[in-house]
């Protein structure tokens, strides 16, 4: 096989065997491998080893042209992309206008049912109820193809390097299904045969010879093992079984950074905790709900449960972002509102109680198959401890239990509530959760004030400018707190001596490709 | 004994239909909607769900998909996991591994177990005897993921004698340690088991009569004493195959083993009813046969019994 020297890098070499394959912990992905249906982090981190988009991120989360050789429009909604010449599948067909154009229309698709679809909602001609092309998009040529939008948006060419947004073959879609199970793409790597993914234990990856993108691998390949337990992994990176574990387990929270001095890595990641009150409730809504938001946000001690509970691998959260997404504030007008502050929180509970008593527990709605008993106890006590108010953790079983009753507004307290960032914009952060109507916006939220600085900030020319608008946005979060933010999850990850180079990008996956061996 | 024997097995056809009724319907009466579940979080256009719905039958009253399912059963079709899987192809890669570790850890329990009990139980009240109690409660009272995790830190991280978790080809030699862990438990119940019986048949009559003819006390402990002290000990082990079986959860975690249990276990979780169906239909057949043999056996321990047409 070739070796990676002649790409002609004038950067000193790294060290390393240019054929060492590098084993990482993963899980089974939920579905084919198809680009526009892996919206979980299992098929994802496959997904962009092995497809390389218009734009990919670098470790700051930074969106850099990779396929797109540039990416313009004069007024945000009509864009025009074009594209590098040379670049091939791994099945030596070109990739074209024609592989984005047919492979987004695909996923838009009604009928195809795709778990992405929702990415496309915003080219004109989308639909969420009948099959309908995409009008919005337009090859000109090979290497030209045009998008408009049906509204302007400053920062949409941020998300191009989601997963959703690859390229497809044309031999994808004779039959799309087992094309997943062996797909073909253009990324950094390429599957290392048909049939390299073995079903619940691993699938093995190695380097595309082809591949002359931004993200040259160091490396000779990947074998990504699925784990049903991280215990299990960390027993391997401690046994010599596995070069790198981006999820160190609850268990070693407290001996990892001794376990592995100087190979590991506790950073923010792009993952927000808090949990919510629904507006339906009695209590949570209008003046005095505002009130007692305030009151028991302020009463949580954020900075002592991140540390007690997660030994520091949780960030106590200051906005409602991540640290690692770029607008990121640690220091929003009336952010103080997420400081632990007994006498005010105090003070905001009494003068609620003033407008309408509050009787009965405060219940705070989980699911127990996901590890959140520990914290969800500790902030039902420090709520309690600060108001004398009887709080509690109220465990449903699975997470689809749990879910039901969020979606069908049956909650009879708060709920616990994440969001993962599916790419580096403090948009999709925003927008999902707390615009009026908006798909995961379970606790129904409505804010007028939100909903027009946010469509301004799409709508806004220049990123900075939607940046400003966006930071207004989530000042009026934090008046109303629609949700409490609580912190954000850190990536914690370990390494094995054999490895060097370990850096985790914004998604929390290490950059594979840096990553070198022997 | 045939006619006996191909009355048990009749009765397999009442019993599976009545298990996989049951189970499906527990299944289904799981509370939320498996669908909108798989994509946590970060939920899909509601059109999405609704056909995903439509497309796993979810949107039919209960006994319509419980008749779909046992329709497709009879052609040979299991349904589909909601990945897009076949439930015969998870089945074909989750049984093997399980079924090589439970007979593993069944023939470890067994010969382990059987032996030091026998002893135990010959030189009662001597410092074997008492040690082997020791440690058999010791092993009934320490749950299993403890042992698991202890037994792997020190055999697979500290002294690197077997690798920590299990690799995707699974050999033998890598299921040792875990089939250990499994056996365990049943190990500590089979040496209870067989030094009680052992201890018991020593003094009774048959045993006296061995001896006063003048047999070796070689032949009289191995085949007066211990075959018939087998009857309960064996009875122990055919409802543990079942359990070995089903029950190995925690050890294919710890292990990282694709195996019967955390399938099942992540099946339920997801409320994937043909997957549940399917594995807990193949199950029952394991625990049924499992109880045949086990009859089958009695008489052929113990000359009284005798099977009746």
């Amino acid at each position: 096989m070739l070796s990676g020297c002649a790409s002609g890098s004038t950067t000193p070499a790294k060290t390393g065997d240019a054929k060492a394959i590098i084993s990482t912990n993963g899980s089974e992905p939920q579905n084919p491998l198809i680009t526009t249906n892996t919206t979980e982090t299992g098929g994802g981190k496959i997904m962009t080893s092995i497809y390389a988009g218009l734009v990919s991120y670098d470790a700051k989360g930074e969106g850099k042209n990779e396929v797109a050789k540039s990416i313009s429009a004069d007024d945000a909604q009509h864009w025009t992309i074009t594209l590098n010449t040379g670049w091939k599948f791994t099945n030596g067909e070109a990739v074209t206008s024609k592989s984005f154009v047919d492979a987004w229309n695909y996923g838009a698709k009604f009928s195809n049912t795709q778990s992405a679809s929702y990415f496309f909602d915003d080219i004109e001609g989308f639909s969420y109820d009948a099959d309908t092309e995409l009008t919005g998009l337009k090859v000109v040529d090979d290497t030209t193809f045009t998008v408009t939008l049906a509204s302007p948006e400053a920062d949409w060419p941020l998300r191009l390097g989601y997963t959703a947004f690859m390229p497809l073959p044309s031999v994808a879609y004779a039959d799309m299904a087992a094309f997943g199970e062996n797909p073909i793409g253009d990324g950094p790597y390429m599957l290392a045969k048909t049939g390299a993914w073995e079903h619940n234990v691993k699938i093995d990856l190695i380097t595309n010879p082809e591949y002359k993108g931004l993200r040259t691998p160091a490396n000779g390949g990947l074998s990504i093992v699925f784990y049903s337990s991280t215990d299990a992994a960390y027993a391997d990176v401690q046994g010599g079984n596995l070069d790198v574990l981006d999820a160190v387990p609850d268990s070693a929270f407290a001996t990892y950074q001794t376990d592995f001095p100087e190979r590991f890595v506790n950073q923010p990641a792009a993952i927000f905790q808090a949990f919510n009150m629904p507006y339906y409730l009695e209590h949570w809504s209008g003046e005095e709900g505002k009130l007692r938001r305030a009151a028991i946000s302020m009463a949580i001690d954020r900075k002592e449960i991140t540390d007690v509970i997660f030994q520091g691998t949780r960030t106590p959260a200051t906005d409602f972002t991540s640290p690692v997404i770029a607008g990121y504030s640690d220091s929003l007008d009336g952010s103080d509102v997420l400081k632990f502050n007994k006498e005010e929180a105090v003070k905001d509970w009494a003068a609620a109680d003033k407008i309408s008593p509050y009787t009965g527990t405060f219940d705070i709605a989980y699911n127990a198959d996901g590890g959140h008993a520990a914290w969800v106890d500790a902030v039902a006590n420090s709520i309690k401890n600060t108001l004398g108010i009887d709080a509690v953790g109220k465990p449903y079983a699975t997470f689809k239990a749990a879910l039901a009753d969020r979606k069908a507004h049956k909650l009879t307290g708060a709920t616990r509530a994440g969001w993962q960032g599916d790419y580096p914009s403090m948009y999709n952060f925003l927008a999902p959760l707390y615009q009026t109507g908006a798909g995961s916006n379970y606790e129904q939220y409505s804010s007028t004030e939100f909903d027009t600085l946010l469509k301004e900030g799409s709508a806004a020319k220049s990123v900075d400018d939607a940046t400003a608008k966006y930071v207004a946005a989530q000042e009026v979060l934090l008046k109303d707190l629609p949700t409490i933010p609580l912190w954000y999850s850190n990536v914690t990850a370990v390494w094995s001596d054999k490895v060097e180079n370990v850096v985790f990008g914004w998604d929390s996956v290490p950059l594979y490709n840096e990553i070198t061996k022997g | 004994m045939l006619w006996y024997t191909g009355k048990r097995l009749l009765q397999m056809i009442p019993v599976f239909f009545g298990a996989t009724f049951l189970i499906y319907f527990m299944v289904f009466s799981l509370p939320g909607d498996p669908i909108a579940a798989l994509f946590g979080d970060r939920q899909p256009a509601p059109g999405v769900i609704e056909q995903l719905r439509i497309q796993y039958h979810l949107d039919q009253p209960f006994i319509v998909q419980y008749l779909i399912y046992i329709g497709g059963f009879f052609h040979g079709d299991l349904g589909t996991t909601y990945s897009g899987r076949a439930v015969s192809d998870v089945m074909a890669a989750a049984f093997p591994i399980t079924a090589r570790l439970a007979l593993l850890a069944l023939f470890f329990e067994s010969v382990a177990g059987i032996l030091v009990g026998l002893v135990a139980g010959l030189r009662k009240g001597k410092l074997f005897d008492a040690s082997a109690l020791v440690v058999s409660l010791l092993l009934i009272s320490v749950p299993t993921f403890v042992i698991g995790f202890i037994l792997q830190y020190v055999f697979a991280v500290k002294l690197g004698w077997a690798r920590t978790t299990v690799s995707s080809e699974a050999p033998l030699s890598e299921l040792v340690l875990p089939a250990i862990v499994l056996a365990s438990v049943s190990f500590a119940y089979i040496v209870r088991l067989t030094r009680a019986s052992v201890s018991e048949n020593l003094g009774a009559d048959f045993v006296r009569t061995a001896t006063a003819k003048g047999l070796s006390r070689r032949r009289v402990v191995t085949v007066h004493v211990l075959r018939n002290s087998l009857v309960p000990v064996v009875t122990f082990l055919g409802v543990d195959l079942g359990s070995l079986m089903v029950g190995a959860i925690v050890t294919e975690g710890i292990f990282n083993i694709n195996g019967v249990g955390g399938t099942v276990y992540k099946a339920i979780k997801l409320g994937e009813g043909p997957t549940v169906v399917s594995f807990i239909a193949v199950m029952v057949v394991i625990f049924v046969l499992a109880n045949l043999l086990v009859d089958l056996l009695y008489a052929a321990l113990d000359p009284r019994i005798r099977y009746a047409k």
